[in-house]
């Protein structure tokens, strides 16, 4: 009973908090981080200025609030877990009504230390939210409409929020971390299979309400040589940057693509253009096997976390980074269209990289208080 | 206890459908991967080769033109230091407003002005425009000083083409000027050289051998970054220079036949009798090939254009003219040959009140009074048109016309050097059928006997003729570049040689002749013209008497010739008017053909003056001053001679 109290009590003391920290996840993080700014360094053709300068304070500032918030107890999150969604529904909203216009969408809003784009933390928001939402539901329940129409209410709210920015790519993301969760809890395949359809019968619908850039996008995917210097010209020079890089890669800041400014987005969407360039075959596998062991890692915590919640929201996490991963380098190898996902870490821009480091916060809390009992 | 249950069973669920999602995400990283494989090892060439052409940039530079020398290595087309500024597009972020400011610094005209906005809409945005071609060291400085005023303006020392001695050579030697489109469609050669600003031939020389005086342009590669601008030179192949050409003009003989045309309208030649190189091609008058180098202004070539005596025509190989009595050697030539006279054959001249009748026509001679019985030798001596007009009715016009051509007539005597040269008229029976759907006249026939009627030459021809004459009547090879292939001492030898083969009857029939092959059946025919031309020029009432050299190593022989313009009439006879009073485009042209030293010809040479009466009066004497400069440089020309023969 004392035992039992002592596990339940939820009393860690400090050293048992420090030897639970998962240093194996800290340093692949680290290592990504440090790589990231290296890349952002060579964007900048060697120079240690603007960008690398904030993306290295930003690195160190989040990576810090990782460290910290790793200590925030995985029941706080699990108890906020609504509240975070519905901050960040008005955080969506507020975009709308303040938000910061930039080539033709409204998507940030000023924090004054930082414009912050509210679509990025969204994504953590839905991970949290649905894995509390489904840690209390019974299996058997799952399955009926009352259940599975509120998870679809409650991603549909954000991603159309997201959409009419217009922000299509973080938009997918969103519904992509929301879906896998749902799939993970364990709904049935059949409705998998059939908003699949739906979703297929209904394309040429969806098509016809896209924005003319979107819908350029989409048929420059098809065909990048339809306007090689228009809509085409980002996903050709990409490519030609990828391909010349060959094996082992032209060399750290040696990447004439990027440094001749022929590769558009550099810092941001196209970064892993960069680095594949510079660093080749060998160095974008390198890469791909560090973003796989942080994946590992992830889903290693969810396995030995105790929680329902945690589980749930490990293996959200781990899914939804991949399909981060996944869908930027798709996106610059010319598998998938542009539409503007960042590579996690890697990437320049403050909120991506706030959002990462949040979730992988929860990640943390997780693992140190793994032997939390939740939700009773 | 159903919670817990539950639980177990959401866990289990929750594993398998990790399972399946990290299967998932497996096999997307593996499409992944082969994508990059794909991308990175199997197509890295052709994505190696894109790269490259994104990043790499050549600009061409222009090559410069090989150097044109006289025979002695004088320089007569040079590259000259100029001093230039140009414009480099990416730099200027107002076009208007750099213009503006360099119109302030250097002199442009509103037409350079107009010409510079031309070409700017041809051009790329990276390229360099090039403002003023020539600046003059003042402008050139002032430049300097206001150039951190001037964005995108750039200083340049350049060469241009340069002609020292302007004047004298403009025919032969031509100019240059900005290649147009044609010449960059037709000409391969600049075509692959093509630089923007290349100076390609527009004619003379520069043109004929416009090939080989290019050279190649060099090509500067440069990394440049996506919106074009220049990072650094990876490479620079180095332009060639084009080749050096060696004429075989003698600048000082060149110098004083254009001296001695001077004022007049009209043509000098000189060749070598045996080597048949081109010693001076004299045209006047002339222009300035320098002024067309960076574009005539639209005074200089109107004046140009608009002057009646033809400046831009070269005269030498362009201008047609009757031969006149010129032609008179080869006609007693002709008829000695076929056997149609011999020396004893004599006509009576009987003066203005009995000429030349043939079917009720009259033809006359020029000397009123008649020059009584003539003989070939006196024929020629004094240039008697009625034994003239009465050999050719006997020899008639198509063998006279076979001669003619034998000898250098009615054909380019360049071949397609130049690509002004005129073949002029030999005419002939078949030649006026086919040409004028005509029969021929015999009256046709006397009249061609004194080099009038339908016969036209150049002086160039008069001059290849008169050197095939005097050297014992061989066929030579003419040409103006240096060629190490034409060697005199082979050329001699040769000659030797056929001097001693049998010929047949056939010799006299229509056929190709090789270089340096005998032209002639008898040898003592053309001794027999050329002992008469010496007493054309030498002995008492000869046509070219006064203008002899005494002295014995100057002493030349010479025909002249009186070209008319139109034809006489009775009533001119009459007035027997002076020069003066004829107005200046019915006067006759005066000519003089000769060769010299007489006793062992070398050189020979035609003048031409346009409408400058008779030959023995406006031809023959510039004739004698040009001669004695000749065999002056007899000397120094042989030598270098042996000195190129060595070197080879």
């Amino acid at each position: 009973m004392i035992l039992s109290t002592s596990l339940n009590s939820s009393t860690y003391s400090f050293i048992d908090k420090l030897k639970a920290i998962d240093y194996f996840l800290i340093i692949i993080v680290a290592i990504i981080g440090s790589v990231s700014v290296f890349a952002i360094y060579s964007t900048e053709s060697g120079n240690f200025s603007f960008y690398t300068k904030n993306h290295l304070n930003r690195f160190l500032v989040f990576f810090s609030m990782f460290l910290v918030l790793s200590f925030v107890r995985v029941s706080t999150w699990y108890k906020q877990a609504y509240i975070f969604y519905i901050l960040g529904i008005l955080l969506l909203l507020l975009v709308i009504f303040f938000g910061i216009s930039a080539s033709g969408s409204k998507r940030w809003i000023n924090l004054f230390i930082m414009n912050l784009q509210p679509s990025e933390p969204m994504k953590i928001a839905i991970i949290v939210c649905f894995a509390r939402y489904y840690h209390r539901i019974q299996n058997s329940d799952i399955q009926s409409y009352k259940y599975l129409l509120q998870p679809i209410i409650l991603l549909l709210v954000p991603c159309y929020l997201v959409i009419t920015q217009p922000d299509l790519g973080t938009a997918i993301l969103i519904a992509g971390s929301g879906l896998a969760i749902i799939w993970l809890a364990g709904l049935n395949l059949k409705y998998f299979i059939y908003s699949g359809l739906i979703l297929l019968v209904s394309l040429p619908f969806v098509i016809s309400i896209l924005k003319p850039y979107q819908k350029s996008r989409i048929l420059t995917f098809f065909n990048p040589d339809r306007d090689p210097l228009g809509a085409g010209y980002q996903i050709i020079q990409s490519k030609i940057a990828i391909g010349s890089g060959g094996l082992l890669g032209k060399g750290f800041l040696q990447g004439t693509q990027s440094y001749l400014e022929f590769l558009p987005e550099k810092h941001t969407d196209f970064i892993f253009t960069l680095f594949s360039e510079e660093f080749g075959f060998v160095g974008s596998m390198l890469l791909i096997l560090l973003y796989a062991l942080l994946i590992y890692r992830i889903i290693w915590i969810g396995f030995s976390s105790r929680s329902f919640f945690a589980k749930l929201y490990c293996f959200g996490f781990a899914s939804a980074l991949f399909l981060y991963i996944f869908v930027n380098i798709a996106m610059v190898v010319g598998l998938l269209p542009i539409v503007g996902a960042p590579l996690p870490i890697m990437s320049y821009g403050g909120s991506s990289m706030l959002s990462i480091m949040l979730g992988l916060s929860i990640v943390m809390s997780c693992k140190i208080y793994s032997r939390d009992p939740i939700g009773n | 206890m159903i919670k817990k249950t539950g639980d177990l069973n959401k866990n289990k669920i929750i594993s398998r459908r990790l399972f399946v999602l990290i299967a998932a995400k497996i096999g997307l990283l593996g499409v992944v991967t082969s994508r990059l494989y794909n991308l990175q090892i199997s197509q890295k060439q052709k994505y190696q080769v894109l790269s490259d052409k994104n990043r790499i940039r050549e600009w061409k530079t222009p090559p410069q033109r090989g150097i044109i020398t006289d025979y002695f290595n004088n320089i007569i087309a040079d590259n000259k230091r100029v001093y230039q500024v140009h414009l480099s597009l990416e730099e200027v972020s107002n076009f208007n407003n750099s213009i503006f400011k360099l119109k302030n610094i250097i002199s442009l005209k509103e037409d350079e002005i107009k010409k510079i906005y031309e070409k700017k809409e041809k051009s790329k945005p990276w390229d360099t425009l090039v403002i003023s071609e020539n600046l003059s060291w003042k402008e050139f400085s002032k430049l300097n000083l206001y150039l951190h005023e001037l964005e995108g303006a750039k200083p340049v020392l350049s060469t241009s083409r340069y002609y020292p001695y302007s004047n004298d050579l403009a025919h032969v030697v031509g100019y240059v000027g900005d290649a147009t489109t044609a010449d960059i469609q037709y000409r391969k050669k600049i075509e692959e050289n093509f630089v923007p600003g290349l100076k390609v031939g527009k004619i003379g020389i520069e043109n004929s051998k416009d090939t080989d005086l290019i050279g190649n342009h060099g090509t500067k590669r440069y990394e440049v970054n996506a919106s074009g601008k220049k990072i650094s030179e990876i490479s620079y192949n180095k332009e060639t220079q084009g080749e050096n050409l060696r004429t075989t003009i003698d600048l000082e003989i060149q110098q004083l036949a254009q001296e001695l045309l001077k004022n007049q309208a009209g043509s000098i030649c000189v060749m070598d009798i045996y080597t048949g190189e081109v010693i001076a091609m004299a045209s006047s008058p002339t222009f300035d090939p320098n002024k067309f180098t960076h574009g005539i202004s639209t005074k200089d070539w109107n004046e140009i254009k608009n002057n009646k005596l033809r400046p831009l025509l070269n005269k030498s190989l362009a201008g047609l003219y009757s031969p006149g009595s010129t032609i008179k050697p080869l006609v007693a030539l002709a008829a000695l040959e076929y056997g149609i006279i011999d020396t004893k054959f004599k006509v009576n001249c009987k003066g203005h009140d009995h000429p030349y009748e043939l079917y009720g026509e009259r033809y006359h001679c020029w000397k009123k009074n008649g020059h009584g019985w003539m003989s070939m030798r006196n024929a020629i001596k004094q240039s008697c048109d009625i034994y003239f007009y009465e050999v050719a009715r006997l020899l008639g016009v198509d063998k006279l016309s076979l001669i003619a051509k034998r000898y250098g007539l009615g054909s380019k005597v360049l071949e397609d050097f130049f690509s002004e040269e005129k073949k002029g008229i030999i005419p002939s029976t078949k030649w006026k059928k086919q040409v004028l759907e005509q029969s021929w006249y015999l009256g046709e026939t006397v009249i061609t006997g004194i080099g009038q009627g339908y016969i036209q030459t150049t002086p160039l021809q008069l001059c290849l003729m008169t050197a095939q004459l005097a050297n014992g009547g061989y066929k030579i090879k003419p040409n103006l570049i240096y060629d190490k292939e034409i060697d005199l001492d082979i050329i001699k030898s040769k000659i030797e040689s056929e001097k001693n083969r049998s010929v047949s009857q056939n010799i006299l029939k229509d056929h190709e002749f090789e270089y340096y092959e005998r032209l002639h059946r008898n040898p003592n025919n053309l001794k027999l013209v050329l002992d008469a031309m010496y007493g054309s020029t030498n002995e008492q009432f000869g046509t070219s008497f006064r203008s002899r050299h005494k002295e014995d190593k100057y002493k030349f022989a010479g025909k002249t010739g009186t070209s008319q313009v139109k034809r006489i009439t009775d009533q001119d006879r009459e007035l027997d008017l002076d020069l003066e009073e004829i107005e200046y485009k019915s006067r006759d042209h005066a000519l003089f053909i000769a060769f010299a030293p007489y006793d062992k010809p070398r050189y020979s040479l035609s003048v031409l003056i346009e409408h400058g009466g008779s030959g023995s009066k406006a031809a023959a004497p510039l004739a004698k001053k040009l001669i004695k400069k000749i065999l002056d440089r007899h000397e120094v020309r042989e030598k270098i001679r042996k000195d190129l023969k060595n070197i080879a």
